[in-house]
């Protein structure tokens, strides 16, 4: 049998992506202490390189290759683009934070872009060990950037939990796959919903299977009760860290619940909808009521976190591309609100002192008026109070799940971010009608407040115009399924 | 009638983008130049607002000024203003309040002066938006934006307890809000992909859903108003914000509700509106007479008049639901009138706190001896506030017990009880502060009203003598257009 080389182009920007990454890696070696810079701009042109192959092989063609393990359709490509800028702010936010702290070294470079290829693996995935494969390249360097302070004991024990939570979690989706897999005798995306529809395959197995693919999903997703993990991750890792763990692999995640649910058990919608429901509700409870008791920003934000993903998985429930696109704009908005407001924790953090206390937000409005302000956009967008973006997001998911005929989930949803809104509130509170402990200004570099301020405003604007970014959500997935 | 001009747009935005340049003024040392522009803005506010009386149609119930865009498509929302007899008159309301508001700050606030004068014109230019918007997201987007400029002028220049008070305001009305948003979300998928407001007025609906939307519509609107038993926030704001503050509170936010009444609850659910109207009207029964009680005994002046206010606007509510001509007119110039006068009222005490920082009525006494121009601007709203003939407060008042009579003589009776309560509380406030001996060396040293203050007084006096000897302007504007939403609540939708 001859062998057929695949067609690499559409893998073009992760391959792009890999030698960069041992480029970056090599140039570190030897670069020597004080060109530590060289790494930062090397990462930052990978990301614009692979910003640009993908922008430039951009068409609304599906494409498969490697033999359908992998392909290249639009959802993919605009959330890879999505990855490489939210990557890109998250490295310019934590520069300095990272560099007051000893950590602005090539690994930290070297295992973002690492996590990055997975994430890139992960949205482009057909096939359910391609899938579990990008999933484990992402998972893997984040234990390890998770743990990048070694003296640390909190980060230490951080990167434990987070490694033997997410161990079991990939135990529990390998497991599921292995079910479907016994049952349909496939694991191409593509092939299962026909064999699944053929009704050649045992329905119980199936189930069974699905059941441990959405605990696995839940644990990435950190959705209740799967969530355990992450207060404890985003408390205990370095700020810049909890930064990059709470934003891209978000995006990551939503192509990661698309290929493996509705591409491909798409045909058992009626299964894993009940079961999301349950996740959702769950999510937004645990989330918005655990949150209120927190005196831990970053604890407090890993709470927020969880009823976030509750109110994304709404987007899924009505099965639907119009749902979907809602979860994507849901995602979106998601990811620039967390970028902003952890980025305002890093600014809140000097050299020697760690802002981990919600109460180092006091008095902000006299410190530092505009960063004050920002922050208020920011957490009225978490709350999700128009005009912000963060409106919106909530407002196309419960569009999507009252279309659904899901009316009494849409009031139980409204109920819990009202619930939510409090402790968005008492940020706001504390910046606004509190006097501060010092006076001085916060100290920021001129790259860090023209991307804060763009980040910040982009919160507000997209709440003004918000059509630009839901028409993207909806061509993506339109021309994707 | 088609105006090519984007009116209301201006009317809605000149004060935003005022309140932005405000904002950019800074830190305190540019106050001054923060209040001129604040003036200005406010003033120019008004200016633009006139042309709505002058070119407004008063024979035609339809929508005037119309401007229709798109916003965004995905959801079908537009951007979509107009205008009828209903809400004309509130933005008048609206844009007068403004420039007092802001000249009731001019000195007294001191400290971060451009975010004070700059949340307020803000505040003006979306509550214009708020009641110009026919389409529900648009509507929704700004009624939920005027929390966040009233959460910050209470939490951060309200008195003692103000981060209690702004919390509980924020949460109270955003738990409204929330389920208003479901309702419209849901009426959105009943007629089909429309957020507009005029679509859902002629929707068929069946009364299960009906009442569900009109219940929906109730606590958003409820919490406005706010009406028994959901007032209970209002106290709260009242005492702990600002002198302005609270008079944009009473005069202006409070509206919203019973706006939210006229435009959403009675034409898009008229049955459920024809089936709860006993509850509704019963509701409004307990403000009018159980908190005309809870008023007398006050011992604060903000919180009793922020009582009174309740019992008010119960009247508003009970107007509403009598289902005819004079009860919703009666309840719609009870509507304008409480803003002036509450107003004024709130200007009042912030004359008196200024001096003496205190709002208990205890600490008071014999201040007509030491400000007796101020007793007597004091005197003519107060008896305003009681309802006295030939104040504006009577012909709302009036017009409300008249059509009640028609429907119910006992609803009358109870209504009326008003009228007593009011004289009594207000009144006997009145008293203990204005007259006996001068209670303390501090109200020994007390000075008059300074020429500002005469000012805004002034108008405020001339104003409610105005429409209560003259109110015809008023009922002019919206007779054709209550009518037209009478015919069509009681045109069954079932």
């Amino acid at each position: 049998m001859n062998f057929i080389p695949p067609d690499f182009a559409p893998a073009s920007s992760e391959i792009f992506m890999l030698i960069m990454v041992c480029v970056v890696m090599l140039a570190d070696l030897t670069a020597g202490d004080n060109r530590r810079y060289v790494a930062y701009l090397l990462t930052q042109i990978t990301l614009l390189g692979c910003a640009i192959l993908t922008f430039v092989s951009f068409s609304t063609e599906i494409k498969h290759t490697f033999y359908g393990m992998y392909v290249d359709d639009t959802m993919a490509d605009i959330l890879k683009l999505m990855v490489y800028g939210t990557v890109s702010a998250v490295l310019v936010y934590s520069h300095a934070y990272i560099s007051d702290r000893g950590m602005l070294r090539g690994e930290f470079f070297s295992l973002i872009l690492f996590a990055t290829l997975g994430m890139m693996v992960m949205i482009s995935a057909s096939h359910f060990l391609t899938l579990y494969i990008g999933l484990e390249l992402l998972s893997l360097s984040l234990y390890a950037l998770v743990a990048l302070r070694r003296d640390s004991i909190v980060a230490t024990e951080a990167a434990m939990k987070f490694f033997v939570l997410g161990a079991l979690a990939s135990g529990f989706l390998l497991y599921g796959m292995s079910m479907v897999y016994g049952a349909t005798g496939t694991l191409h995306v593509s092939q299962l919903t026909q064999i699944i529809q053929s009704e050649a395959s045992s329905k119980e197995v199936l189930v069974v299977g699905l059941v441990f693919i959405v605990a696995g999903i839940s644990f990435k997703l950190s959705a209740a009760p799967f969530h355990m993990w992450a207060p404890d991750v985003y408390q205990g890792s370095p700020t810049a860290v909890t930064l990059f763990i709470g934003s891209a692999p978000k995006l990551a995640a939503f192509g990661f619940v698309m290929r493996l649910l509705v591409e491909g058990m798409g045909e058992m919608v009626s299964d894993w909808q009940g079961m999301l429901v349950i996740l959702a509700v769950l999510s937004m409870a645990v989330g918005n009521i655990a949150a209120i008791a927190q005196t831990n920003i970053k604890r407090m934000l890993a709470y927020s976190t969880i009823s976030h993903m509750g109110f994304l998985l709404l987007g899924f429930i009505s099965a639907d591309s119009n749902g979907y696109s809602s979860a994507l704009f849901y995602v979106i908005a998601y990811v620039l609100m967390t970028l902003g407001t952890f980025a305002m924790i890093m600014l809140l953090c000097r050299s020697g002192f760690e802002a981990e206390n919600i109460d180092d937000f006091k008095g902000l409005s006299r410190r530092s008026p505009w960063y004050a302000f920002i922050s208020l956009l920011l957490m009225l967008s978490l709350a999700g109070i128009p005009p912000m973006i963060g409106f919106y997001a909530k407002f196309a998911v419960l569009q999507a799940v009252v279309n659904a005929g899901y009316i009494w989930l849409a009031v139980a949803a409204v109920l819990f971010s009202l619930i939510g809104a409090f402790y968005y509130l008492r940020i706001i509170k504390l910046m606004y009608f509190d006097e501060p402990e010092t006076t001085e200004p916060l100290v920021s570099n001129s790259d860090v407040k023209i991307l804060l301020s763009a980040n910040g405003f982009a919160v507000l604007a997209l709440g003004i115009f918000p059509q630009s970014l839901m028409g993207l959500s909806l061509y993506a997935i339109q021309n994707s399924m | 009638m088609s105006f090519e001009f984007p009116l209301l747009s201006l009317i809605i935005w000149l004060p935003i983008i005022f309140g932005i340049a405000v904002f950019t003024t800074g830190n305190d040392s540019n106050a001054q130049l923060a209040r001129w522009l604040a003036l200005t803005g406010s003033i120019l506010g008004f200016l633009v607002a006139i042309p709505l009386y002058i070119n407004f149609d008063v024979a035609t119930g339809a929508m005037q000024f119309v401007e229709n865009h798109v916003w965004f498509e995905r959801f079908n929302v537009n951007y979509h203003l107009g205008v009828d007899g209903i809400s004309m008159p509130l933005i008048l309301l609206n844009c007068f309040i403004t420039p007092l508001v802001v000249v009731a700050g001019w000195e007294v606030i001191k400290e971060r002066v451009s975010q004070y004068m700059g949340a307020f014109l803000i505040m003006s230019g979306i509550v214009n938006g708020v009641f110009a918007s026919l389409d529900a997201i648009l509507f929704y987007v700004f009624w939920e934006a005027s929390l966040i400029p009233m959460f910050l002028i209470i939490g951060i220049w309200g008195g003692p307890n103000r981060v209690y008070a702004a919390i509980k305001f924020f949460l109270y009305t955003l738990l409204g809000s929330l389920l208003m948003l479901i309702a419209l979300i849901y009426l959105y998928q009943a007629s089909e992909g429309s957020f507009s407001i005029e679509d859902y007025h002629k929707l068929a609906i069946p009364l299960t859903p009906q009442i569900f939307i009109f219940i929906a519509f109730l606590l958003a609107f409820a919490v406005k108003v706010p009406m028994w038993p959901v007032h209970t926030w209002l106290p709260d704001a009242h005492v702990e914000a600002p002198t302005g503050g609270s008079v944009v509170l009473a005069a202006i936010l409070l509206k919203l509700g019973g706006y939210g009444f006229l435009r959403f609850s009675l034409p898009i659910a008229p049955d459920a509106s024809l089936y709860l109207a006993d509850m509704m009207i019963a509701l409004s029964l307990i403000a009018v007479v159980y908190i005309g009680l809870i008023a007398l005994v006050q011992a604060d002046m903000k919180k009793l008049i922020a009582y009174s206010s309740v019992a008010h606007m119960g009247f508003v509510t009970l107007g509403f639901f009598l289902l005819n001509t004079y009860g919703i007119e009666g309840a719609m110039v009870q509507m304008i009138s409480h803003g002036f006068i509450s107003g004024a009222m709130f200007l009042c005490v912030g004359v008196l706190y200024d001096r003496l920082h205190s709002r208990q009525i205890a600490d008071y006494g014999g201040v007509v001896n030491k400000m007796p121009a101020f007793a007597a601007f004091f005197m003519l709203f107060a008896m305003a506030n009681a309802g006295l003939p030939g104040t504006s407060g009577f012909v709302g008042e009036f017009m409300v017990i008249m059509s009640a009579v028609k429907v119910n003589f006992w609803y009358a009776f109870l209504a009326a009880t008003t009228l007593i309560f009011g004289a009594a509380y207000t009144l006997w406030m009145y008293k203990r502060v204005i007259f006996g001996a001068v209670a303390s060396p501090a109200i020994e040293s007390l000075q008059d009203i300074s020429k500002r203050e005469f000012t805004l007084l002034a108008i405020l006096a001339i104003t409610v003598l105005w429409f209560g000897v003259y109110p015809y302007p008023l009922t002019e504007i919206m007779h054709t257009t209550v009518d037209q939403l009478l015919a069509h609540v009681n045109n069954s939708k079932l």
